[in-house]
């Protein structure tokens, strides 16, 4: 199986996060999911993820963190901690920017990051839940296991600066080595997320 | 005993997981400094959280304790995009009254300086330039923490606390030897003591402002604290100085109202 069971230091212990990625999924399976997405249909809560936007893990994992946060105290924003994690992903308090922007468009996005948050009130197991996966994602290829560097393969780094406010930034422009470069746009990401809004 | 103080709640969710206990680092007078972890192990991660005050009326306090870390927050921000090097934000909750910055590895200045300077063997006797030669890894830190308290001046931000206590030093990732090769592990260890980029932290009392003055009581607050921790240093401040007013334009003009500073002290007549 190719769920990966996420580990998140400092989050509450009654919930499992899953995580999982598919590459080259074809524009009629987006399209399906999309449709269950706006029919709000409760069997389809996950957070779909455009992995074009995602940096690496630890940008992912933040977001995890913040959303997760935001459930601990009750200060969530959205429905649910699903819709959470995609807002969390944005540096602005605009929800349906962060959907967008973050979240899958339907016949466009092809590498598909997925993270379940299964509450210990939930009787779902992670057998049930990558079934599920399967079933309606039943197109792409599962990246098994899901590192930086597959995660990275999939960034596309246009929309990242500019999701981020990343051009121009004198930060970065003074940094010559890429790979350092890349990590600072990470810093920077991160740091957005946790001052979204601010 | 600072064992004593309740964790913040955002803290308490461990052992959820496999990663080390929260640390109680320092206690400030606003607030208390935790070490922890960011997502896993390997990202250690300062945990700032500010209490609520009981003696305060709650809103006004919840109030209070939001709009300082959010301050705070977007002072670290601005100077991370300018590239002064600051510690980031990875996570915060500011009505929760916490903030998540990443660690920073190494000591505080005022440790490195002391190191170096206990191990000079007449040791009550004051460094004057005479005897400058042999101060040349201090003079660079000096020349270092000028440069860097210019870039964060250009920025457009007042510390409001400089002091050696409020800047760390984080190891070099490769050693650098200077050009006058010391001999003996003991001069070896003298000198890393002052080795390392400078990392300003504690941004609880910034502010933003671009005017002479304002910069000029932010370096005399520096130049007391280092003449009151260091005194046998005093006299290489100058070197500080030196390195700052290289870093901007308007620099010089910030030196030359610090001596108007000095003359009268932190405060600004009424007058006028």
């Amino acid at each position: 199986m190719a769920l990966e069971k996420l580990t998140i230091d400092n989050t509450p212990s009654n919930q499992n996060i899953y995580l999982a990625l598919f590459r080259d999924v074809d524009a009629d399976t987006t399209q399906a999911l999309q449709k269950q997405l706006l029919a709000r249909n409760p069997a389809f809560e996950y957070a779909f993820i455009d992995a074009s936007s995602i940096i690496s893990r630890v940008h992912l994992l933040s977001a995890i963190y913040n959303a997760l946060n935001a459930v601990a105290t009750n200060t969530l924003q959205t429905p649910n901690v699903h819709s959470e994690i995609v807002l969390s992903l944005s540096p602005s308090n605009n929800i349906a920017d962060a959907y967008r922007r973050w979240g899958f468009a339907a016949g466009k996005t092809t590498d598909l990051i997925v993270v379940k948050v299964v509450f210990h009130d939930n009787e779902q197991t992670e057998e049930q839940v990558w079934a599920h996966l399967k079933e309606h994602i039943p197109t792409g290829t599962v990246v098994d296991p899901i590192t930086d560097e597959e995660i990275a393969k999939s960034t596309d780094w246009s929309k990242v600066r500019k999701y981020y406010k990343l051009n121009g930034v004198p930060a970065l422009d003074r940094i010559k080595d890429d790979a350092e470069k890349k990590r600072e746009m990470e810093r920077l990401a991160v740091m957005g997320m946790a001052l979204r809004g601010l | 005993m600072a064992t004593e103080f309740p964790l913040p709640p955002v803290l308490t969710y461990y052992p959820s997981s496999s990663s080390t206990p929260p640390s109680l680092i320092t206690q400030g007078a606003e607030g208390r400094l935790y070490k922890s972890t960011h997502l896993a192990s390997s990202r250690p991660c300062a945990l700032k959280y500010r209490p609520p005050k009981p003696y305060r009326h709650p809103i006004l306090d919840a109030r209070l304790t939001k709009a300082r870390i959010q301050a705070e927050a977007k002072v670290l921000d601005r100077c991370c995009r300018e590239g002064v090097p600051v510690p980031a934000v990875y996570a915060m909750d500011a009505a929760a009254g916490w903030m998540m910055l990443e660690w920073i590895e190494g000591q505080p200045v005022r440790a490195g300086i002391n190191v170096w300077l206990g191990a000079r063997p007449e040791t009550d006797e004051a460094i004057d330039a005479a005897n400058d030669a042999h101060q040349t890894p201090l003079i660079n830190l000096m020349e270092r923490i000028g440069t860097v308290v210019g870039a964060l001046h250009l920025t457009g931000i007042i510390h409001g606390d400089l002091t050696t206590s409020n800047m760390m030093l984080q190891p070099w990732k490769t050693t650098h030897t200077s050009q006058q090769q010391t001999n003996g592990e003991e001069a070896a260890a003298k000198e890393a003591a002052v080795q390392g980029d400078v990392v300003l932290i504690d941004f609880g009392l910034a502010t933003t402002s671009s005017s002479d003055e304002d910069r000029a009581v932010d370096l005399y607050v520096l130049e007391r604290a280092f003449a009151s921790t260091h005194p046998r240093a005093e006299k290489l401040f100058e070197h500080v100085l030196e390195a700052y007013g290289k870093t901007f334009k308007k620099a010089p003009s910030v030196l030359v109202k610090l001596a108007d500073v000095r003359m009268r002290g932190r405060k600004r007549s009424m007058l006028g």
